[in-house]
């Protein structure tokens, strides 16, 4: 189940993207020192055990049309989480869905990202996610961005949060 | 963008082959031939529009740790902290939010004890508490973002 320092030499190395050319894992392969299908094969394994999570374009969101995004928390009955969660993460603005730990002067264990056109659609979109997972009545708040302040390039060991750009 | 570069957009947001020629692959699904797919992709990473064309990583199973941490920052000292916070390597992103915590950020390492540590300098450092709060569980999300 580990990552040896092969795989890790390939992740590094796809960390800034892949070759836009015609055979890109053979291109991988050169940078690495593996053959095309050594690639192929490592990176099936990897994609397999969930290490490798999704594979395409990764649009910045602002760029496409989602200019708001709202964290939006909730404080939900330790043992109805699951279930809140899982109707919530189905919904299609429903960026991110994590359940965390509360916190002194903060109750709130389940946090979603929402991402919307403005801030009036993103409001329109909570309020059905209200209505879809039965949490109206449930103390929650809304927690906009207004700045964002850094923005990592991706590392291989960097987060798989989808952020706003 | 045009209609072309949505269809890819909308379309390859996963599933990327890993095959001899992938591009190819793709290209004969959306319709397009092999050149102008990897055409529009370089213009669409040339114009900002995508971040990156690859995989997305999960941190986690690769021994790596992540947490979301959030500190209430007085407005006057804002830009003090916010140069401390970013000033770390390990802190990914950081978002100003209206709420009495009023920046967000996310810390990824290496190796979970160096969370810790990063945590423990920015409290120093800036004289603030800072409330970590790890992902406990994470639920299935289809991600998709329709351009």
């Amino acid at each position: 189940m580990t990552v040896d320092a092969t795989d890790r030499a390939l992740l590094a190395a796809l960390e800034p993207g892949l070759a836009l050319v015609a055979e890109p894992y053979a291109a991988l392969g050169q940078r690495t020192g593996l053959t095309e299908q050594a690639v192929i094969d490592r990176l099936q394994r990897l994609y397999a055990r969930g290490i490798i999570k999704r594979f395409g374009v990764i649009v910045r969101h602002r760029e496409v049309g989602y200019r708001a995004n709202a964290m939006v928390v909730w404080d939900i009955p330790d043992a109805d989480v699951a279930t809140v969660a899982q109707s919530l993460a189905a919904l299609p603005f429903v960026t991110l869905c994590y359940r965390r730990p509360r916190r002194p002067g903060w109750p709130y264990n389940l946090f979603c990202m929402i991402h919307g056109e403005d801030r009036e659609t993103v409001c329109r979109q909570i309020a059905r996610a209200n209505a879809s997972a039965g949490t109206t009545a449930l103390p929650q708040t809304v927690l906009f961005s207004t700045r964002a302040f850094k923005q990592r390039g991706a590392r291989y060991w960097a987060p798989e949060v989808l952020e706003p750009a | 963008m045009d209609a072309i570069d949505r269809h890819i957009i909308n379309h390859l947001q996963g599933g990327f082959a890993l095959t001899e020629f992938p591009f190819a692959a793709a290209a004969e699904a959306l319709g397009l031939s092999e050149a102008m797919l990897i055409e529009r992709i370089d213009r669409l990473l040339k114009d900002g529009v995508l971040t990156r064309f690859g995989p997305m990583f999960n941190a986690d199973r690769l021994g790596g740790a992540t947490a979301l941490a959030a500190m209430a920052v007085p407005v006057a000292d804002f830009e003090r902290v916010a140069a401390i916070v970013n000033g770390f390597a390990e802190v990914a992103h950081n978002y100003a939010r209206e709420h009495a915590l009023n920046m967000w950020f996310v810390i990824a390492t290496e190796t979970p004890v160096r969370i810790t540590e990063v945590i423990n300098a920015i409290e120093t450092e800036t004289g603030l508490k800072v409330y970590s709060m790890p992902k406990i569980e994470e639920f299935f999300v289809e991600a998709r973002f329709v351009a």
